[in-house]
């Protein structure tokens, strides 16, 4: 993904009520082609009720939604027939056959009659669902059935894909097929993908919005979140490790603590690294490296952290 | 896109055993009304030949036919019309619609068309049953064509509003039984109604479909038709579009 690839898809200040109760508080997003963006929140946080907005679903009260150029208010047709949503309960007429259903996808999102057929065997490929085509949707598992609906969702090959917790429910050898088959879509077109699994957003997502309480309270990619507030750092092992002081001395090392006989932990300013400087004075002094682990935050922590530093 | 609506709607009919169970049961009751009324017929069919202007076949068994259908559609249409917005509301699947780029006039059309193709297939059975009798008789085709369409019109104003009925509500039952205790209620005014020109009684659309019944093509009759289907239609695609603002 590069910072020049077109914006897919873009969201000026959405506003949605329910009642008199304001859920959904300004809003705003960018999607650029070929990007992965995970929507990051605690149940109840308005991840759904965004993507829907997205999808036209549902009206915002104000504000603004364009997707490839199209404005969803002024030109809903154009502008939903780029789009693909998978929403959080699968939208699957059990009685239909699979074949059958994700034709009918097809045909509401305004597919050329003939190019049906091709997307029709090239979807079920990629989903995985090519000996499931004249099963009836109802007699599948739930593994299968999440399937159909991604591909229900993707059939008509949309610019911006919307999937609200795809992996929600399915077993870990799903979760990974289906992960895969997420990272695939997203080389090729933009997908926004609702999560409470933040392993998730790890794996397969190239940015991270946090949304708390209907806002975004934090936005960037997803390595970057992993540094968030914490200071930089690594863990060195070392089997004839020398006083702390000689450890100390070096240059830019901040801190030291020692962790036990062998491990120490050295914190270091952001835009430094003394790493080299101290594997080259433990080859000449011969303390015995053995390892050099760097801190690394688990994002749990982090997304912790992130919601938690704004209810302050 | 209606028609790939209306398509998919008729065939998913098709695709549920109790529809077969119905469409059996109801062509059992039909067949056998239509069989007693015959014979009736054919009982005072020699005392009827010694009156001038002896009332034919057609009306002693098309009339009191499509009577019948008419009080049988009433009950039925129930069943299907909470299937349209309501069952699709609770198992979630109506947001596939929402999302999709149709409007949401193409959604309320679509299912509409595709419903009233399934009760065309019931109605066009009942016609069939008396054009059988073209094989011993001379029928009255003006007085069968009325009938007809009085029938379809009839069934378009009952589905019209029961799918409005339909998209009030996100409980199947509820949106079954409100819309059948409204039909009920129709009835009920316009049986009770004293005097034929009263004012409940012109608001029934049961009323209005006895002119067709009696094989009389009334300009009231039809356009009372098309404004109540028409009404009922734009408050469905209205309510949908709510769905939108509120939900």
């Amino acid at each position: 993904m590069s910072v020049t690839a077109p914006i897919t898809l873009s969201a000026r200040n959405l506003i949605r009520c329910f009642g008199q109760r304001e859920v959904i508080h300004g809003i705003s997003l960018e999607l650029r082609h070929g990007e992965v963006l995970g929507l990051l929140g605690h149940n109840g946080a308005g991840k759904s009720t965004t993507l829907q907005m997205l999808t036209g679903a549902l009206l915002p009260h104000s504000g603004q939604i364009e997707i490839c150029g199209f404005d969803l208010s002024r030109q809903p047709q154009n502008a939903k027939a780029r789009t693909g949503f998978l929403p959080e309960t699968l939208p699957l007429y059990r009685e239909m056959s699979v074949n059958d259903f994700l034709i009918f996808a097809a045909k509401l999102h305004r597919m050329p009659r003939a190019q049906i057929e091709d997307a029709l065997t090239e979807t079920k490929r990629r989903c995985g669902l090519q000996n499931h085509g004249k099963k009836t949707i109802g007699t599948l598992s739930k593994g299968y059935q999440q399937r159909v609906g991604i591909a229900q969702a993707i059939i008509h090959q949309p610019e911006v894909i919307i999937l609200d917790e795809p992996t929600v429910g399915l077993d870990p050898s799903q979760i990974r097929d289906i992960r895969t088959l997420i990272r695939e879509l997203g080389n090729m077109h933009s997908v926004i993908l609702s999560t409470h699994l933040l392993g998730e957003v790890e794996s397969i997502c190239d940015r991270v919005e946090i949304m708390h309480h209907g806002r975004l309270i934090y936005g960037d990619s997803s390595t970057k979140m992993q540094q968030y507030g914490s200071q930089p750092g690594f863990i060195v092992t070392l089997l004839a490790p020398p006083v702390l002081s000689e450890l100390q001395a070096i240059i830019e090392v901040q801190q030291v603590d020692q962790l036990s006989a062998t491990q120490f932990r050295i914190l270091h300013a952001a835009n430094t690294n003394p790493s080299a400087a101290l594997l080259a004075l433990a080859a000449q002094h011969g303390w015995q490296a053995e390892q050099l682990v760097p801190l690394r935050t688990r994002l749990e922590d982090v997304f912790m952290q992130i919601t938690q530093d704004d209810k302050l | 896109m209606i028609l790939a609506i209306a398509h998919k709607e008729f065939r998913s009919l098709f695709v549920i055993p109790s529809t077969w169970l119905i469409l059996g049961a109801l062509q059992f009751i039909l067949a056998w009304f239509f069989l007693a009324r015959l014979d009736a017929f054919l009982q005072v069919q020699t005392q009827l030949a010694q009156l001038a202007n002896a009332p034919g076949v057609t009306i002693a068994v098309t009339t009191p036919l499509f009577g019948t259908v008419a009080l049988i559609l009433m009950m039925l249409i129930p069943i299907f019309t909470m299937r349209l917005i309501a069952e699709e509301r609770r198992n979630q699947t109506l947001i596939l619609l929402m999302s999709a780029p149709v409007s949401d006039s193409h959604i309320v059309l679509g299912k509409f068309i595709g419903l009233m193709l399934f009760l065309l297939l019931i109605i066009a059975s009942c016609i069939l049953m008396v054009l059988t009798l073209a094989a011993g008789t001379q029928l009255d085709t003006g007085l069968l064509l009325t009938n007809a369409l009085g029938i379809v019109l009839l069934a378009a104003s009952y589905v019209a509003l029961g799918m409005y009925v339909s998209s009030l509500t996100a409980q199947p039952a509820v949106a079954a039984i409100g819309a059948l205790a409204i039909f009920f209620g129709l009835w009920l005014m316009e049986v009770s109604a004293m005097e034929n020109d009263n004012i409940w009684r012109s608001l029934t659309p049961t009323s209005h479909f006895q002119s067709f019944n009696n094989g009389l093509l009334n300009s009231t009759d039809l356009i009372f038709f098309l404004l109540f289907c028409t009404a009922f239609l734009l408050l469905t695609i209205r309510r949908l579009h709510n769905n939108r603002i509120y939900s």
